[in-house]
């Protein structure tokens, strides 16, 4: 399987933090319950709490993302 | 200002006085624009001339027009960026409105390399001259563009000018950045593949265009080549947009403008964006993109600002946090809130009356934003922060223990 990283579309989450309950061992909520997501490629352990999360979004605003992550921001 | 003088290359001819400089002198100072049998010839010699993007992100011009010139699909658009809704820049409306011939000629020829359709010309609506002059300037050259060209006013916004931002406005929405991907350069105005280039770049290239990417080199002291245009705000006695040699040193901008070495107590690079630097650690600094990158900070949009020895970083700091608050987009939920609450925090600091635990929160929250939004603005903030915190900590833990200033070393006045 490749990897794979956790990405939030930030316009459309809202916030209600559930995904942090789903797969707590991937996603932290800050204060606003907004999801805080590692960078890094989620862990194999991990698959099938990250794929609930993501199922789980109401406004699929969580995505797994198996396409390699760009270095820089690039052009526009 | 000798200093400056050979490297005048793009404010070379009439004095920038507001005036802007008409096609006929434009033409007889500069010649004609060479537009080549293959119009894609440009792209290797901005490739090689190493010129980087001057809209903030410093991303290679010509690997740009390249990646758009080998698209797929057939249209493209081109957009000349000058929203510049940064607060201290000034140097793209000052282009726009002395030269801006330079600037269509810029985006002639991108239209022509990439095989673009269309060109809008996005230029900050409270920028009066800019936008009069570039009018002005199309309306000179509407059968020489050949193609459908506009002046598109962007909305007094900081986040306005973001490339997303930008294409969205054209396109009828609000002036508010969209998720990446799509990339603009894959659907962009009307969902066509679009280079959003800025202005200054876009005049740089028809620089090039005319006098090649040698000439170009045989300006730079260091590894980047060229020259820049820059904005100098602060303690200085002249404050404006100068042209120089890249590699120029923080301290021969400052002698140029008048501002003082013992006058001068920190230096912010870069922009709202950018980073804060002390002063006696940067006064020898060459104004180089690489060399800049390299010990961490910015050379962003050009800007140097040079803060007074009377006054307070901490207060400074969190003036330029609470403006990037108030300029969030209001779309992301880390962006809105956690900028709101770095700003208020960093507001209470510098009123003296937060605690010693708010420097704590303050960096939890800016580590916290970094890279959770739609576009860079968040990033931009927590550079900012990141940077501000380094060269004023002493003084953040002053304001945070004693509730005083110890620049003003008064009681301060709570707000
Ligand atoms: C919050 C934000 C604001 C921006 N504002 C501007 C702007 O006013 N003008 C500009 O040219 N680029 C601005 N940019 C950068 C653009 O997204 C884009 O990278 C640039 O226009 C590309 O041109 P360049 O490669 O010539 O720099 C902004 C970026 C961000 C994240
Ligand atoms: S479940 Fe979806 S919408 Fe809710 S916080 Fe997580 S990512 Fe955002
Ligand atoms: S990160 Fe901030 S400024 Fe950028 S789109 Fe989201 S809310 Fe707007």
């Amino acid at each position: 399987m490749k990897e794979a990283r956790l990405r939030v579309d930030w316009i459309l989450c809202d916030g209600y933090g559930l995904c942090g309950g789903l797969a707590p061992d991937l996603i932290d909520l800050d204060e606003w319950h907004y999801p805080i997501i590692s960078s890094e490629p989620v862990d194999r352990r991990f698959m099938d709490d990250a794929q609930r999360a993501v199922d789980c979004c109401p406004v699929r605003a969580l995505t797994l993302d198996r396409t390699p992550p760009r270095p820089r921001p690039g052009p526009g | 200002m000798p200093l400056l003088e050979h490297s005048e290359r793009m404010l070379d001819g009439p004095p920038l006085d507001g005036r802007s400089e008409r096609l006929d002198a434009h033409l007889a100072r500069l010649g004609a624009l060479p537009r080549g049998a293959d119009n894609r010839d440009l792209i290797p010699s901005l490739e090689s001339s190493g010129l980087l993007g001057r809209g903030g992100a410093g991303f290679p011009v010509g690997r740009k027009w390249r990646a758009l010139a080998e698209r797929n699909a057939s249209r493209a658009v081109v957009v000349a960026n000058g929203a510049e809704g940064e607060q201290a820049s000034f140097k793209d409306r000052v282009l726009m409105a002395g030269r801006p011939h330079l600037v269509v000629d810029g985006a002639i020829l991108a239209a022509d390399a990439i095989g673009a359709d269309e060109i809008v010309f996005y230029v900050g609506s409270e920028h009066d001259a800019a936008v009069l002059a570039m009018s002005r300037a199309i309306e000179e050259r509407r059968a020489e563009i050949g193609r459908p060209v506009s002046v598109v006013t962007a909305p007094v916004s900081y986040v306005a000018g973001e490339a997303t931002a930008a294409v969205h406005y054209i396109n009828g929405g609000d002036a508010r950045p969209t998720t990446t991907p799509p990339r603009v350069s894959q659907r962009g105005v009307h969902g066509l593949p679009t280079l959003v280039q800025n202005v200054e770049s876009l005049a740089y290239a028809a620089l090039i265009a005319r006098f090649g990417e040698r000439w170009y080199r045989s300006a730079g002291r260091y590894g980047s080549k060229g020259t820049a245009l820059i904005s100098v705000t602060g303690a200085v006695r002249e404050s404006g947009v100068r042209e120089i040699e890249l590699g120029t040193t923080v301290g021969e901008i400052a002698a140029a403008t008048g501002a003082s070495p013992s006058g001068v107590q920190a230096v912010v690079l870069g922009g709202y964006f950018g980073t804060w630097a002390a002063a006696g650690n940067v006064w020898g600094l060459p104004l180089d993109p690489a060399i800049m990158q390299s010990r961490e900070l910015t050379f962003g949009c050009g800007i140097v600002g040079f803060l007074p020895t009377s006054a307070c970083g901490v207060a400074a700091t969190a003036e330029i946090m609470a403006f990037m608050a108030k300029e969030s987009a209001g779309q992301c939920g880390p962006c809105v809130y956690g900028l709101r609450a770095l700003g208020d925090a960093t507001a209470r600091v510098a009123g003296g009356r937060a605690g010693a635990e708010e420097l704590g929160q303050i960096e939890r929250w800016t580590s916290q934003v970094r890279g959770r939004g739609a576009c860079h603005h968040p990033d931009g903030a927590a550079q900012l922060m990141t940077s501000a915190l380094n060269v004023f900590g002493d003084e953040f833990v002053h304001h945070a223990r004693t509730g005083r200033c110890s620049i003003t070393s008064a009681r301060i006045e709570a707000a």
